[in-house]
């Protein structure tokens, strides 16, 4: 039995007409696409986040710790759908109102906006905790120096932040690789939705299944030794922990 | 308000009519998503501390399989860990000869035993590489205090290294907790009529598309707030040092 499913195995996932290999190819191209801008849009979030949340006024205050605990106290599939309607809506709405017709929103886009929306929370939560750790004396010292605002940031408080902050950036990208796969309840094909269309069609459910985690698995493996390797380059002339 | 304006206004906001009609109908969804998520929570942990132990024991062969287990289901989509137990192993079940005669209940088992075991199975992976953390961090002596006794290996784990460990574990436990509760909506996408499951039945039967969905936003903030406030009154229970 074990055979007679392994045997197609090469067919199965070749490229063209026969094989699924092609649309799951490209079905993971799209995932990492998803997955890697959504991380930066959400990291561009949680800095303009994280400063706003620690210098900001009152309001922006309020609003940015409404932000983070509404995002981070609902299940990300549900939100990925709120704001995924939502958003094609809003724009749809604003075209109405300018008397454009409605169009179709680029699947991508949407999906990589609202993933960062999402990350975009704990962004902030990672950077802000990040940022708080650097010793004040250090910033002081800066502004001593007389450094621009920009300055300080750049020379000081990013390079000292980063040792704190890649352990919990490094969770996050690997959390956004996971949740492009809730893209596809919206009905994007990215690599999960491919594979269950192809699985649908073939019928090879548990072999194709497989596959698509092996894919998901080496991307995990691979991005946690690279930010291993990461965070030994910003942690360099730090003393060795524990 | 002009008429037209006040009739858009509740079109776009303002439709809860649906709610007491579905009422029952999605307090069944709570319980079956509170199930889902006692259920995998409390069998999770039990089956995460052998795995946490076996990555911290000398025997190369289980240290390497516990890792690998971990390293899978925190590498991978739960969303795949789910299709690929239900579709492609629950597929594979007619294949082998004298499953139809002998074990049709198998066959036939409905969707959310599938789901039962893949949320255990996946909060297992999670909690068990914490656990081994936590063993990890019992101080060398104290074990070595136990041993001194003349404890065997037994007694010195379960009376000095696994409730040590445990205690360590109990306050990172309200966070794996609400991520497994966060989680939960995945169960949907295989026949499961958990809370999101009713949500998006009710969708289809009202074509009513935000307002269910914020419903379900606001009943996982409840759920979320509350077991945040349980675990905090219990973690104060446990005297501690500090």
């Amino acid at each position: 039995m074990i055979l007679a499913v392994a045997a197609p195995l090469s067919e199965l996932l070749s490229f063209g007409d026969k094989g699924y290999g092609d649309e799951m190819f490209w079905g993971a191209v799209k995932s990492v696409e998803i997955a890697f801008f959504a991380y930066a849009f959400g990291l561009v979030l949680g800095l303009l986040g994280a400063i706003g949340k620690l210098s900001g006024g009152p309001i922006l205050k309020m609003i940015l710790e409404g932000y983070t605990t509404i995002v981070r106290a609902v299940p990300e599939l549900v939100l990925i759908l709120l704001l995924y309607y939502a958003g094609t809506d809003s724009i749809n709405g604003l075209l109405k109102l300018v008397g454009h017709d409605p169009i179709e929103v680029n699947g991508l886009v949407a999906a990589i906006f609202v993933l960062g929306f999402v990350q975009g929370a704990y962004s902030t939560e990672v950077l802000r905790a990040a940022i708080q750790a650097v010793p004040l004396g250090q910033i002081e010292a800066a502004k001593a120096y007389g450094m621009s605002a920009f300055g300080q940031f750049r020379r000081i408080v990013l390079p000292a932040m980063l040792p704190n902050a890649i352990p919990g950036l490094a969770n996050l990208w690997l959390n956004v690789t996971k949740d492009s796969a809730l893209i596809s309840v919206v009905g994007f094909t990215e690599l999960a939705l491919a594979t269950r269309q192809a699985a649908g069609v073939s019928k090879q459910y548990f072999v194709l299944y497989l596959v698509a985690q092996a894919i998901y698995l080496s991307i995990s493996l691979s991005s946690t030794f690279l930010f291993a390797r990461l965070e030994r380059y910003v942690r360099r002339g730090q003393p060795k922990l524990a | 308000m002009s008429d037209a304006a006040s009739r858009n206004w509740r079109e776009v906001v303002m439709r809860w009519d649906w709610l007491p009609t579905y009422f029952p109908f999605l307090l069944h969804g709570l319980m079956v998503t509170l199930m889902i998520l006692v259920f995998s929570v409390v069998v999770g942990f039990i089956l995460a501390v052998p795995i946490g132990l076996a990555q911290v024991t000398v025997s190369l062969a289980t240290r390497s399989f516990a890792k690998a287990f971990c390293n899978y289901i925190r590498g991978t989509p739960l969303l795949t860990q789910i299709w690929l137990l239900y579709y492609g192993v629950g597929s594979l079940f007619p294949l082998i000869p004298g499953m139809r005669e002998n074990f049709m209940w198998l066959i036939r088992l409905d969707a959310i035993y599938y789901v039962l075991l893949a949320f255990t199975l996946s909060f297992a992976g999670y909690e068990a590489e914490i656990m081994r953390g936590a063993f990890l961090s019992v101080p060398r002596g104290e074990l070595e205090a136990a041993r001194a006794f003349g404890m065997s290996p037994w007694k010195v784990t379960s009376r000095v290294w696994f409730p040590r460990a445990v205690l360590q574990v109990l306050p990172t436990l309200t966070g794996e907790v609400i991520g497994q509760l966060k989680s939960t909506p995945l169960a949907f996408t295989v026949p499961v009529m958990d809370l999101m499951g009713a949500t998006s039945k009710i969708r289809q039967d009202t074509y009513i598309i935000y307002e269910p969905l914020i419903f379900l936003a606001l009943i996982y903030m409840a759920l979320t707030f509350i077991i945040t406030r349980a675990f905090g009154y219990f973690e104060r229970l446990i005297p501690t040092r500090r």
